[in-house]
């Protein structure tokens, strides 16, 4: 399933989801990426390696500790288990067998698969469907019909995009299943859904997309994207 | 690649049954940890059988000296203040008592797992964010930790953590900065003045250098 991917995450945007600083929306996309990706997901593996040696290794950053601190650990160890941090908390549908078309934390968002997405249209057969993180950044699944052509847009801030379904074409670069194109403020760009399979992708950005066109930007604040 | 570790802690199938593991000789347990004294590291992995097969509080005192004072400078370079940084250590370290048998000596050093369960910490506290994990891999029958692979990952681990301490100082600064202060590569470049082409081109330089280490 793997073997296709050809458009991988950048050391920078896996080196920040180990070290837990990016916005919700962007670790939802590297999760989904890396759920598709064992090159990925290796690496990511070694980049908490590299976190935990610089914790290990890091002598300027210890910081003193209360003096009955070990006391009150035990103490908060005798008193039962400790409320587990939410993001231990596994994605839901890992233990339901092999899952659909979205990968196992999309599902988390969707509560489902692609039956379950609520989609808005934008116009020109484009769907979306934005999904609930927190407001560094928004996350929203795109429905592109076979053959046609996203706005044509720049942006502000850095943009993902993940396709989970069909594939399309940008700039002559072919994106499939697992794919990401990252696209930051120098880049404007016309994604074009391959002709053979209507495309769904996973889009995230943390400032929101400036369109060319003039009646796009005006709907813009409404359409949310 | 720098080292072959996944990046969930999840539980090793044999980890989860005390009995399967101790009728097994090829089985980390109490007894073989011993052999492999003298790599401080290889050691605090017997620290955790002993919590997890003893409960054993001195063991369990030992890290705690080490790694709390460790996890709570982590937490105040992101961000909180000395009380809560306190507080959360001692929930950090407390959680490692209670998934004790979640550890995998073969997946990870017991560096990583802290940090890992630090992390998480962090992100519920101090972000207020949500992070997700990857979907699971599905693992096949061959499920015991073998004890080459559990020598093989925390030698790797050791080895980078030298490879780290021989980066130059410049680059090692950022790696932990990256790591520890919670900043985006651009606030780095406004907090330290350099320009983002530098860093960018440090870290790299870091990582370059780490992966040929790590060959």
């Amino acid at each position: 399933m793997t073997h296709s991917i050809r458009h991988h995450l950048g050391d920078d945007v896996l080196m920040a989801y180990s070290a837990g600083t990016l916005p919700e929306a962007f670790n939802l996309l590297v999760a989904t990426h890396l759920s598709l990706c064992d090159a990925c997901r290796a690496q990511a593996g070694a980049f908490d390696a590299l976190g935990g040696a610089v914790l290990e290794t890091g002598n300027d950053d210890v910081a003193a500790l209360d003096e009955d601190a070990l006391a009150a650990t035990l103490a908060l160890i005798a008193g039962g288990s400790v409320a587990p941090a939410q993001s231990d908390t596994p994605a839901e549908t890992r233990r339901n067998g092999p899952s659909g078309v979205l990968p196992g934390p999309l599902r988390d968002y969707v509560g489902g698969d692609l039956d379950d997405i609520h989609w808005r249209p934008v116009g020109m057969g484009v769907k979306q469907a934005i999904l609930p993180t927190s407001a560094e950044a928004n996350a929203r699944l795109l429905f592109i019909p076979a053959g046609a052509a996203m706005p044509d847009h720049g942006h502000k801030g850095r943009e993902m995009t993940m396709v989970l379904k069909g594939a399309f074409i940008d700039d002559g670069e072919r994106f499939g299943r697992g794919d990401v194109e990252i696209a930051d403020q120098h880049l404007h760009h016309t994604p074009v859904a391959d002709v053979s399979e209507d495309c769904i992708c996973l889009a995230v950005t943390d400032a929101p997309l400036k369109f060319r066109a003039l009646i796009p930007k005006i709907a813009q604040p409404f359409l949310r994207i | 690649m720098l080292v072959g570790t996944e990046p969930e802690i999840q539980a090793h199938p044999a980890l989860r049954s005390g009995q399967a593991l101790r009728a097994s000789p090829k089985v980390l347990g109490p007894e073989n940890v011993n052999e492999m004294q003298g790599d401080k590291r290889q050691e605090w992995v017997g620290h955790i059988v002993r919590i997890r097969d003893n409960q054993d509080q001195v063991a369990f005192g030992e890290l705690f000296r080490h790694f709390a004072p460790r996890v709570k400078g982590f937490l105040m370079k992101s961000g909180a203040d000395a009380t809560l940084a306190e507080e959360c250590a001692q929930e950090v370290m407390a959680t490692l008592w209670h998934k004790a048998h979640m550890f995998d000596p073969a997946r990870a050093s017991v560096a990583t797992w802290i940090f890992t369960i630090a992390r998480n910490r962090k992100i519920d506290v101090l972000r207020k964010q949500r992070r997700p994990e990857p979907e699971e891999l599905t693992w096949g029958p061959e499920a015991e930790p073998d004890q080459e692979d559990v020598l093989a990952l925390q030698q790797e681990s050791e080895n980078l953590r030298r490879a780290i301490a021989d980066l130059p100082d410049a680059q090692r600064k950022l790696i932990n900065r990256a790591y520890f202060g919670d900043l985006s590569h651009s606030e780095i470049a406004a907090e330290t003045g350099l320009p983002l082409g530098t860093i960018k081109s440090r870290i790299r330089l870091a990582l370059d250098r780490l992966r040929h280490e790590m060959k």
